[in-house]
């Protein structure tokens, strides 16, 4: 099972999920290069946070029309896994490989902060290791994160259970000030239909270490590595 | 190009901020008259800015050495030695005058600046901080400078992918007519990749690379080197527009092209531009160089040469490639997208000769632009009104009724209170090694691949300093020492940032010569190098001068990260413990400032000895494990230091406090003096806490417990304070943006 980072020139998590996923996890990881289309070889392909190509324009919109983000539709379809963080989510959307939208936030600032997440989705290959009500600590730094959908797009994602974390408190209340960008429903992650692309706007890599953010993003990755391992529909080799 | 050239006429040269004596200096070295690009190159280049003319002469009193410096002072970033084979390089600057212009911008591209000077070294920036300094917090000006500041510090290194992880806001009228923006910048480096800006190897090719010219920041130098008349927002023009995405390209390319090792030498186009890098990477040196301007990469057209080499538009640099090997430059370049274009070469006779569509426009022995600019030793005077100031007794106001209000009051004090509302709009995290984020002393960083982690802090007390400007300037030394030390760390290095009026006024400059003074004596007692920093002269809007302001930045080193100790109270039952002198004082506090609206009074003795030994052990204590937290007791003194230990953790504790009866009450909780350290130590190294202390010979007693959910200070044995802890909380919480937002 392989790891692939995608690096556009203006990413800036690359490096942390490398280090995540080699270091830490000890797994097999590769950086890919926003031009390379060829993902043949890899499990699992990680849109990271950044800022792609400077996101003047709406963040992701651009990266959504990139070569690299243009192979992802048949990585997906021959049953490839895609995680987008933070920007890698925003380009998902850019790129309609998930519903709806990321807006300003609500505050018009940016925020940097330390947010609770409920699991909604515990049957994905990303949550399977989770249960649902669980509540995650992980980190968020944006400043268009605000996930917006129409009601109709709403109702789908609820009636396919594609929405897989909402902002929440410590307790696991998903209240309005537990929201911390103005999303709608407090909706912190999505995934498609067939459950293989999953978007969300906090950082995991960044609560992967006890002495840095925590462990609870670390429960991702390792729900990840069990689907891959035990659930061989997911390798292609 | 459009049209003539003007004349060049003293007129002319006064108009660009020379003086007669400087433009017959002009004269004498070139035995003509300059040419318009000449005199631009001349104004820039012998502005305060770039020359340091009027600071030079106190400059060189500064401790530099010690055996982990690696680069003092003279280039773009100090370098310290980390052992393992790694170094961290450092450098703090000022973007006061486009900041007070157009916040956003001007603070956005400070960052952008600073960030170039460490990566020109060869190191990856892994951290920033700030200090800022605004006017009256109820003046709406002040709001919008703050709002804007912020924003352009977030925006620009959020982007980029730097964390900030630390700093600090303070506010006092004095700053009204002219905010301070001082960025520091950290990264880290292999011995063997370090780049200096040197222009070696006459017939190498020079190449220009990042961003195109444009006519933004034309003499942003000279203007940073004037004071500000009314109507300096007309001077917007003057300030460059920053690009993060396109610094985060130049970052990676440049990164990349050093790592081939076929770059030579490397210099940010900062302040000045073309001019400065292409006159100072020579001169260094001791080599020439020729550039051929219709090379530059332009974004407008019509731009004279006088423009191009002036132009400060932002994220370009100016590399010299060894011969031969210029394709594997331009490959890297072309991976990022970035312009790498060959505008020159390298020579050997000592000579700037500047040329466009092969016409001479200018052509000037590099010494004359750089060593050989004009030094001054202008005359210093004490200020008359000094002494006045200094006899003011804080104890002649009346003492509060109310010492909780009073608390309260203090600690909702925008200066005080939590900065929360600043720092959540910046990313702290990126890269995965802050072990301890904004909020406590300083900011703790982890070195991947080692056991060690670095401490960040930055400090400076304007107040301290115009009241006695030498031991001002050596408190924000023993300060940020101190904040290094509670959080684990060794000093390992300073770069400061020297904020100060008009030198051409006496008084100032006599207040800029004691604060380096003051700095030099701090830096030499605790054994701790200056590697780099920044002089920002002319802070004054219309006649008043900013609080003198020397700002220390200052980076230590754990040798094990697992020492990092924070500000806040951890388990109910440790024991409390102040480690230091007695003497305070209410001159220049900040309760003073809150209560009185005054600032005077004499400040409390520091003795360096007793600062070093304190410091000592405390880092002796927390190396032995024996210490929970440790807070720097400062601005608001023991009171507000005591209620910040409590509250600004994950979880509000409690405190029982008695302390002996010294004097008002007001002088006993709010007084401010130095060497102060306050820890908490759990019951089970109460015995070998004691022990250490004794050995270390420092002063130092228990002073209360933690515990229960009441704030909770005797004083003689009589309760002075007694509230609920979440209501200090509170206060603290919400008192910056009751007052700013």
């Amino acid at each position: 099972m392989k790891f692939g980072v995608v690096i556009f020139p203006g990413t800036w998590s690359d490096c942390d999920f490398h280090y995540v996923i080699g270091e830490v996890l000890h797994q097999p990881v590769r950086y890919v290069w926003h031009r390379d289309t060829d993902l043949s070889e890899y499990d699992c392909v990680i849109l990271p946070g950044g800022f792609s190509y400077g996101d003047y324009l709406r963040a992701g919109a651009v990266a959504g029309r990139s070569p690299v983000v243009g192979a992802l539709g048949d990585f997906v379809a021959r049953g490839g896994l895609v995680l987008g963080s933070c920007n890698g989510f925003q380009i998902l959307c850019e790129a309609t490989l998930l519903p709806g939208a990321l807006m300003r936030n609500e505050c018009l600032q940016y925020r940097c902060q330390s947010t609770h997440v409920v699991v909604e989705n515990a049957e994905l290959p990303f949550t399977r290791g989770l249960r649902p009500g669980q509540v995650l600590k992980l980190p968020i730094s944006h400043g268009e994160g605000k996930y917006y959908a129409d009601l109709e797009t709403l109702r789908h994602l609820k009636a396919r259970s594609q929405i897989v974390f909402r902002y929440c408190t410590e307790a696991g209340e998903v209240t309005k000030e537990a929201n911390p960008n103005g999303s709608v429903e407090n909706i912190a992650g999505v995934v498609n239909e067939e459950g293989t692309v999953l978007g969300l706007m906090p950082h995991p890599e960044r609560a992967a270490e006890a002495a840095v953010g925590g462990t609870d993003g670390l429960l991702l990755f390792h729900s990840l590595i069990g689907s891959l391992v035990e659930d061989g529909s997911f390798l292609k080799r | 190009m459009s049209g003539a050239e003007p004349k060049v006429t003293l007129d002319l040269a006064q108009a660009h901020g020379l003086t007669a004596e400087e433009y017959d200096r002009i004269i004498r070295i070139l035995g003509r008259e300059p040419t318009f690009t000449e005199l631009g190159l001349f104004s820039a280049l012998w502005s305060e800015h770039c020359a340091y003319k009027h600071s030079k002469v106190f400059l060189r009193q500064l401790p530099t050495r010690a055996p982990h410096v690696l680069q003092g002072p003279g280039e773009n970033a100090g370098i310290v030695d980390l052992g393992d084979g790694l170094a961290l390089v450092l450098k703090m600057e000022s973007h006061n005058h486009p900041s007070f212009i157009e916040p956003f911008q001007g603070a956005a591209t400070g960052v952008g600046g600073i960030l170039r000077d460490i990566f020109t070294m060869g190191a990856r920036p892994i951290a920033t901080l700030d200090s800022l300094r605004f006017g009256d917090p109820e003046d709406p000006k002040t709001r919008y400078l703050l709002g804007g500041v912020v924003a352009g510090i977030s925006w620009y290194g959020n982007c980029f992918g730097v964390p900030n992880v630390g700093g600090e806001v303070a506010f006092a009228p004095e700053y009204g007519g002219n905010p301070l923006v001082n960025v520091m910048c950290v990264g880290l480096v292999r011995h063997d990749r370090i780049f200096r800006a040197r222009a070696e190897g006459p017939g190498n090719p020079v190449f220009y690379v990042g961003a195109k010219t444009g006519r933004d920041g034309i003499h942003g130098a000279t203007m940073a080197s004037a004071v500000f008349e009314e109507g300096a927002e007309e001077r917007r023009p003057t300030v460059q527009v920053g690009d993060p995405f396109t610094e985060k390209l130049l970052l990676e390319a440049c990164l990349g092209a050093l790592e081939t090792g076929a770059v030579v030498g490397i210099q940010d186009m900062g302040a000045a531009g073309l001019a400065c890098c292409s006159s100072e990477m020579p001169a260094r040196a001791g080599t020439g160089m020729e550039v051929e301007l219709s090379r530059v990469p332009r974004r407008e057209t019509g731009m004279t040469p006088y423009e191009i080499m002036l132009s400060e538009s932002q994220e370009r640099m100016l590399l010299v490639v060894a011969r031969g090997r210029e394709a594997e430059v331009r490959e890297i370049f072309a991976k990022w997208d970035l312009d790498a274009v060959e505008i020159g070469r390298v020579t050997a006779d000592g000579m700037l000769r500047v040329r466009i569509e092969g016409r001479l426009v200018a052509e000037v022995p590099v010494r004359a632009l750089t060593e050989d600019a004009p030094v001054y030793e202008k005359p210093t005077a004490r200020p008359g009104w000094l002494d006045a100031l200094v006899a003011f007794d804080p104890l002649s106001l009346p003492a509060p009724r109310d010492y909780e209000r009073a608390l309260l009051e203090i600690l909702a004090a925008p200066t005080v209170a939590s900065k929360h509302w600043v720092y959540r709009q910046y990313d702290q995290q990126v890269g995965i090694n802050t072990l301890v984020l904004p909020g406590s002393d300083a900011g703790v960083l982890r070195i991947k691949g080692t056991r060690k982690a670095i401490a960040l802090t930055t400090d400076g007390n304007g107040r301290y300093v115009l009241l006695d400007p030498c031991q001002g300037a050596a408190l924000a030394v023993a300060e940020a020492a101190r904040n290094l030390t509670c959080s684990g760390a060794r000093p390992l290095a300073v770069t400061d940032c020297l904020n100060f009026g008009s030198p051409e006024r006496p008084e100032i400059l006599w207040q800029f010569g004691e604060a380096i003074r003051g700095i030099s004596q701090a830096c030499q007692a605790l054994e701790i190098p200056v590697v780099s920093g920044n002089v920002s002269f002319y802070n004054e809007t219309e006649g008043r001068a900013i609080l003198p302001t020397p700002i220390i930045g200052m980076a230590g080193l754990l040798e094990e990260a697992e020492w990092r100790t924070t500000q806040w109270l951890k388990n109910a039952g440790d024991r409390i413990a102040l480690i230091g002198p007695e003497a305070v004082s209410l001159g220049g506090s900040e309760y003073l400032a809150t209560f009185g609206r005054r600032l005077g009074g004499r400040l409390a003795p520091l003795d360096l000895r007793l600062e070093r030994d304190v410091q000592s052990a405390c880092r002796a204590a927390i190396e032995a494990g024996l210490v929970a937290s440790a807070h720097d007791s400062a601005e608001g003194g023991l009171a507000v230091a005591l209620a910040e230990a409590a509250i600004s953790g994950p979880e509000e504790l409690g405190v029982e406090v008695a302390l002996p009866s010294g004097g008002r009450l007001d002088l006993v909780l709010f007084g401010e003096g130095p060497s102060r350290i306050l820890a908490s130590v759990p019951p089970a190294a109460e015995r070998h806490f004691e022990s250490l202390m004794r050995e270390w010979r420092v002063p130092w007693r228990f002073i209360g417990t933690v515990g229960g959910n009441r704030f909770t200070l005797r004083v003689g044995g009589e309760v002075v304070i007694n509230v609920p802890v979440e209501r200090i909380a509170h206060a603290w919480r919400t008192g910056f943006e009751r007052y700013l937002v």
